[in-house]
């Protein structure tokens, strides 16, 4: 089904090297239009790696990665996100000292078309995209339940709204591509429920593609469309998430040979 | 949109009634000629303040050679006015875009350097301009520049100060200037929102120093005479502590610590022997009570009573 579809986002033999360490080998995988992709494996198995890979923080040692069927290989970060790419961040990355608002307000930067000059003198097309910055900003921020908190400090928000805020920040990038880091880490079961719907949600209502790293297997197993399956940075079982459930490889992956058996 | 224009528009007033009020006690002769020379000190350091904290401050990155941009632009200036008789206007300009231009090219390398290596490699920039300066023969090299015109006054340094937080306050509080502060609170997650760290990093640098380089201007042109020992590194220092002192972050800090600074060093003229250690310990108990410095992250038209106040008077509720 998915040959006669050109994949959003392709992955062909990436491979990177650490030092004497291979974090990740022969990595090949597509994601197509509209797709929602879980990525899972034990830990240290490559999957922030080939997160970094994607946006562009690590540069793959072998390989290519395309989107939309252009290279992105070598490109800095900030312009793979002006292409389309957006993520966030298992360890929470927020600009912690200021606003909600302002955290959601700094990732329309690439969108703004105003220049240094109508900056300073205030005039043209300031006040218009600044207000509709605001404005847009806001209706992101009620999305995710945080308009309450948008003129709080980011930093003193409860930890599961921090990821939320994590979430609306990236969207708020407009990005065709949404990658996202273990949104649930460290929920609890109801927050992660909310979450769910709320992936499932957002990416009905922006049109988004998503991948998601995530170990809370509900999670996966509940939205996810298709699983690859990571371990010692291989691909070690693709498929939907009835077939990786039963997987033997998979099993002896996270639970060992004897659990097979 | 209105709120934030009739804003503008009566702190605009505000600061015309201010500079109304020291003018007319100047004109009336209510105000010697020491406090004179303090005032216009002041509102140069005002300038040197914003100007640095828009690059230590909002971009986070921590530079310590301000005084050799202000070098440049004095140095530029005075040969200006002096040598080529230009106007005061265009020597600020010339001053502030070589300044402007200098921290460019420097900018490029240096800052890919992080903090510590960041300072260092300031530091030391400073100190080579400086040290070129005065091996400058055609400027009159270590003895110094002789025979300046003095073309700055209140109103020079007033407006130019003026002119200086009104391009800092709306770059600050733009896209452009939401994505300094991005740097400075995570650099990794700033370019993962589509930041150019490098572009903005450099654009800081620059504009605080094409600022320096006005200040250097009006600074140069208040005295007959300037010699590179003005720029040290100490007076480098000087301005970092203006900038820690009022808040790293905030454009009214920055102007309540030039003004503190500039005030209590000259009113401890008169007693020399103690003038640095009150000053040393007024340091310590602040840094000790308020490390965050005078006013931290806020503005004073945050404070509660000073918006409401600005509410009422522009009509609108603003942000």
């Amino acid at each position: 089904m998915a040959e006669n579809i050109k994949p959003l986002l392709k992955a062909e033999d990436v491979s990177e090297v650490f030092g004497g360490l291979k974090a990740v080998a022969d990595f090949n995988f597509y994601i197509n239009r509209g797709e929602l992709i879980g990525l899972i494996g034990p830990n240290g198995a490559g999957k922030t790696t080939i997160f970094n890979l994607i946006t562009g923080v690590y540069v793959p040692t072998t390989g290519e990665i395309l989107l939309d069927g252009e290279s992105i290989v070598g490109q800095k970060p900030y312009e793979i996100t002006q292409r389309g790419i957006a993520r966030t961040f298992q360890n929470i990355r927020l600009f912690s000292e200021l606003s909600v608002l302002d955290n959601v307000k700094i990732a329309y930067h690439c969108h703004v078309k105003y220049n240094l000059l109508e900056t300073v003198l205030r005039m043209g097309r300031y006040f218009g995209e600044e207000d509709e910055i605001t404005a847009e900003s806001l209706k992101l921020l009620k999305i995710f339940k945080l308009d309450e908190h948008a003129y709080e400090i980011a930093k003193n928000l409860p930890y599961g709204a921090q990821r939320r805020l994590e979430i609306a920040r990236a969207l708020a990038a407009k990005p065709k591509l949404l990658l996202l880091d273990e949104p649930a880490a460290g929920m609890n079961p109801q927050e992660t429920h909310e979450l769910m719907e709320m992936i499932r949600w957002i990416r009905k209502q922006f049109g988004l593609t998503v991948l998601l790293i995530e170990h809370d297997m509900s999670l996966v197993m509940g939205i996810c469309e298709r699983i690859y399956v990571l371990e010692y940075g291989m691909i070690i079982a693709e498929g939907t998430p009835a077939e990786i459930q039963n997987n033997p490889e998979v099993i002896r992956a996270y639970l060992g040979t004897e659990a097979v058996n | 949109m209105n709120s934030v224009r009739k804003r503008d528009l009566v702190m605009l007033i505000f600061g015309l009634a201010v500079y109304g009020a020291i003018q007319g006690m100047i004109t009336a002769g209510m105000i010697g000629s020491f406090w004179q020379l303090n005032i216009i000190l002041i509102c140069v350091n005002v300038i040197m303040a914003v100007s640095l904290n828009l690059i230590n401050g909002y971009t986070g990155q921590f530079s310590l050679g301000h005084a050799g941009f202000m070098a440049v632009g004095a140095y530029v200036g005075v040969v200006a006015t002096t040598n080529f008789h230009l106007p005061l206007i265009a020597a600020l300009i010339l001053g502030a875009a070589c300044a402007g231009f200098l921290g460019f090219c420097i900018g490029l390398p240096t800052l890919r350097l992080r903090g510590d290596y960041l300072a260092i490699a300031t530091l030391g920039l400073g100190e080579i301009i400086r040290i070129v300066i005065m091996n400058i023969e055609y400027v009159g090299g270590a003895a110094g520049f002789k025979g300046i015109p003095h073309l700055t006054n209140f109103t020079w340094v007033f407006f130019a100060m003026l002119f200086t937080l009104f391009f800092i306050k709306n770059f600050v509080n733009s896209s452009h200037g939401r994505a300094c502060i991005s740097i400075r609170e995570n650099e990794i997650a700033a370019e993962a929102m589509g930041v150019n760290t490098t572009k903005y990093k450099v654009m800081a640098f620059t504009i605080g120093a094409a600022f320096a380089g006005i200040a250097g201007g009006l600074f140069a042109h208040q005295f007959y005479l300037i010699s590179p020992n003005s720029f040290t590194f100490l007076a480098s220092f000087n301005y970092l502590i203006m900038v820690v002192l009022g808040g790293m972050g905030s454009i009214t800090g920055s102007i309540a610590g030039a003004f503190v600074v500039t005030f209590l060093s000259a009113a401890l003229a008169s007693f020399p022997e103690a003038r640095m250690i009150i000053y040393a310990l007024a340091l310590i108990l602040l840094m000790f009570y308020r490390p965050q410095g005078l006013f931290g992250y806020m503005e004073i038209t945050n404070f509660a009573p000073i918006k409401k106040l600005l509410d009422k008077i522009s009509g609108v509720k603003g942000v």
